[in-house]
């Protein structure tokens, strides 16, 4: 009997082109090579430096979503572009997808979109893969149990031409959640309770299993969003064993296999679960039944509470460097906070089901007089599917804009800016420091709560909201 | 890439612990298509008020920062983004070695892959390092060392540890690129067997 292997160690070894020695690392082939405008031209530059093309266009997926504006297009074209340098950035991309062959989706195409949004949409996204991709957030992929992790230029450069990864392999870890979320208790919440269990660090050095009944009970959706924030505990990688909830999201997907052939790559998907008695360097048991809603107050992810308790007094100092930089007392209600900006989007909550669930939220309300809502879909697919189904309605009849899909307010590089010294709660992923704009206070939470923060104008769950008069 | 095997200098301290790579270099600065300049908006959110000016009294901005080759920060740093900007911007600035407690996953290999030599020391070194703000240390790759003086007369040959090819290429300024070239024949016989 062979060793019984991991989801993970099964990803790993059947992509080793080279073993791991004592003094060099594994040679991993890549299947999938996504790229964007921010972290790829310096990547090119080395190809044209060293006189080499792009190994296998054909595995390399291209599209403009960090620097592009989410505003619409003047009458004679222009996109209003934050700086010149950010329209200089999207047009190196589109010079270099022509000048090696890379299929790229500008604004023309009907898939652009946020990167992780994007490839599974396609279903360029599929089990048993590894995709690599300039931005810490590819971890998302791995919801289809696939091998998926940031890496920085140079590594895109190296794959580019050759393919390939040097990586040493990273220790395991499982978390399994067992049990049901409660009514009203999202993925969001979900991850934002792990990364508070774990802490922003606790996955340094892992690549992490999600498995258990919560995390099965999850769609696609939901599972993206989990391994989205995985890098927010400081794992480069989360991944989910594919099951028929994951293949019944390929199914038809222009890039997945179709008819017979779809069966016998579903067959071989369904192989790659843990076996029994796999091994892991480290295993944890959560419970969900316990979780509630919940929302971030400090300057990293792990700092988050339940909607409805108190701000944690500061025990070190770097806890109180970051109430002090949110304007917060430990000891506060996090729900008397006034919120300024709520922003609906992101590779983490920018998919129909985060935008219908949004729109639930506000059908029949309107959104506080002194609050500012961004709504931004994932890609244009999302937004088509949006607005065939009038959530655009919904949401700009409360007093919210709709947007052209990105990345937007997230990391706010293409000018969606939060100003200094304003709270935003945004179902995004990063509540660093200046991470929408300098000064910037952002309570990361799920587009739910994000929504009802909105309509009362200060941090809410749902059940926080008076019920709709039936009719 | 520069090569690094051994280096003496005055250490420059950041006591914050979870330091991020947007605080290392905030995302408005990553719309240029090369790293050219990168390192005058290290720390830009600290360093300068919102008209560009300097911060008086930031440690960044005393003269002694750009003098400091060695960074030494608090625990976990380089957490966040994938951005290669982050050790660019170091590099840029002036620092060729950063050492912590811990160091995230993505920064680490970006820093390896560039040229800044990525150190991680046990939590009680690292926190004598952290007293000792200015105070010229010296890192010797080769030997994989952190040779430190103390005040009480002593030096300390404290060992770090760090991936063998990582050593070998930021020791002769190689980039791993070479290493995939050579696998060629590796790849493409991976590529048929599928």
């Amino acid at each position: 009997m062979p060793a019984p292997e991991s989801l993970f160690d099964k990803l790993w070894n059947s992509h080793v082109v080279q073993a791991q020695s004592e003094s060099t690392p594994a040679i991993i082939y890549i299947d999938l090579h996504l790229v964007h405008e921010v972290t790829s031209p310096q990547g090119f530059d080395l190809l044209r430096e060293k006189g080499i093309g792009v190994r296998r266009p054909d595995r390399t997926l291209a599209t403009l979503d960090h620097s592009t504006p989410t505003l619409p297009a003047d009458g004679h074209g222009n996109r209003p572009y934050y700086t010149e340098q950010a329209k200089r950035q999207v047009q190196t991309l589109r010079d270099n997808c022509r000048e090696f062959g890379i299929e790229l989706h500008d604004w023309d195409s009907p898939y652009r979109g946020i990167v992780h949004v994007m490839g599974p949409e396609m279903g360029a996204t599929q089990p048993g893969m590894t995709i690599v991709c300039g931005d810490s957030h590819t971890s998302t992929h791995g919801a289809f149990g696939a091998l998926a992790f940031g890496i920085g230029t140079t590594e895109v450069g190296h794959v580019l031409a050759r393919q390939c990864l040097l990586q040493s392999k990273p220790k395991s870890m499982r978390i399994n959640v067992e049990g049901r979320l409660p009514e009203g208790v999202t993925a969001k919440d979900l991850a934002l309770n792990i990364i508070r269990y774990l802490g922003m660090n606790g996955g340094t050095g892992f690549v992490i299993e999600y498995a258990g009944e919560a995390v099965r009970s999850l769609d696609m959706e939901g599972r993206m969003t989990l391994c989205n924030l995985t890098i927010e505990a400081g794992a480069r990688a989360g991944m989910i064993a594919p099951d028929e909830t994951t293949i019944n999201y390929l199914r038809g997907r222009e890039r997945a296999p179709h008819g017979e052939a779809f069966d016998r790559a579903a067959e071989q998907w369904l192989q790659l679960a843990s076996d029994l008695g796999a091994d892991f360097d480290s295993e944890i048991t959560l419970e969900a039944s316990a979780m509630r809603p919940s929302i971030t107050y400090g300057t990293d992810p792990g700092m988050s509470v339940d909607i409805g308790e108190a701000v944690p007094r500061a025990d070190s100092l770097s806890h109180q460097k970051a109430l002090k930089y949110m304007g917060f007392q430990g000891g506060q209600q996090v729900n008397d906070r006034k919120v300024d900006v709520v922003f609906v989007g992101s590779c983490t909550n920018g998919r129909l089901t985060d935008l219908r669930a949004a729109a639930d939220v506000l059908r029949g309300r309107n959104i506080a007089g002194h609050v500012r809502m961004l709504v931004v879909p994932g890609s244009e697919s999302v937004r088509r599917q949006a607005e065939s189904e009038g959530l655009h309605e919904t949401f700009t009849a409360a007093g919210a804009e709709w947007r052209l899909p990105g990345c937007s307010m997230c990391l706010a590089m293409n000018g969606d800016l939060v100003a200094a010294g304003e709270t935003a709660v945004s179902t995004s992923n990063r509540n660093f420091e200046g991470r929408q704009g300098s000064g910037s206070r952002t309570m990361l939470a799920s587009p739910e709560t994000a929504a009802a923060s909105a309509v009362l104008g200060r941090v809410a769950s749902v059940s926080d909201l008076e019920p709709m008069e039936a009719g | 890439m520069k090569a690094i095997t051994k280096l003496t200098g005055p250490i420059l301290v950041l006591e914050q612990e979870n330091i991020d790579t947007d605080q290392i270099i905030p995302a408005r600065f990553l719309t240029a298509t090369d790293f050219d300049g990168i390192g005058d908006h290290l720390f830009a959110d600290w360093r300068f008020d919102s008209k560009g000016e300097p911060k008086p009294g930031h440690v960044l901005n005393e003269a002694r920062a750009v003098e400091s080759p060695i960074l030494v920060a608090g625990h976990n740093f380089g957490c966040g983004s994938s951005r290669e900007h982050a050790p660019h911007a170091l590099l840029g600035f002036g620092f060729r070695v950063v050492i912590s407690s811990q160091i995230a996953d993505i920064f680490r290999s970006n820093s390896q892959n560039v040229g800044l030599l990525p150190v991680v020391l046990e939590a009680d070194q690292h926190a004598t390092l952290m007293q000792m703000d200015g105070e010229e240390i010296t890192v010797d790759l080769e030997a994989c060392k952190v040779i430190v003086s103390t005040a009480d007369g002593a030096e300390h040959r404290w060992p770090f540890s760090i991936d063998p090819f990582a050593r070998h290429c930021l020791m002769r300024g190689l980039d791993r690129l070479e290493f995939l070239n050579q696998a060629e024949d590796a790849i493409t016989a991976y590529e048929e067997s599928r």
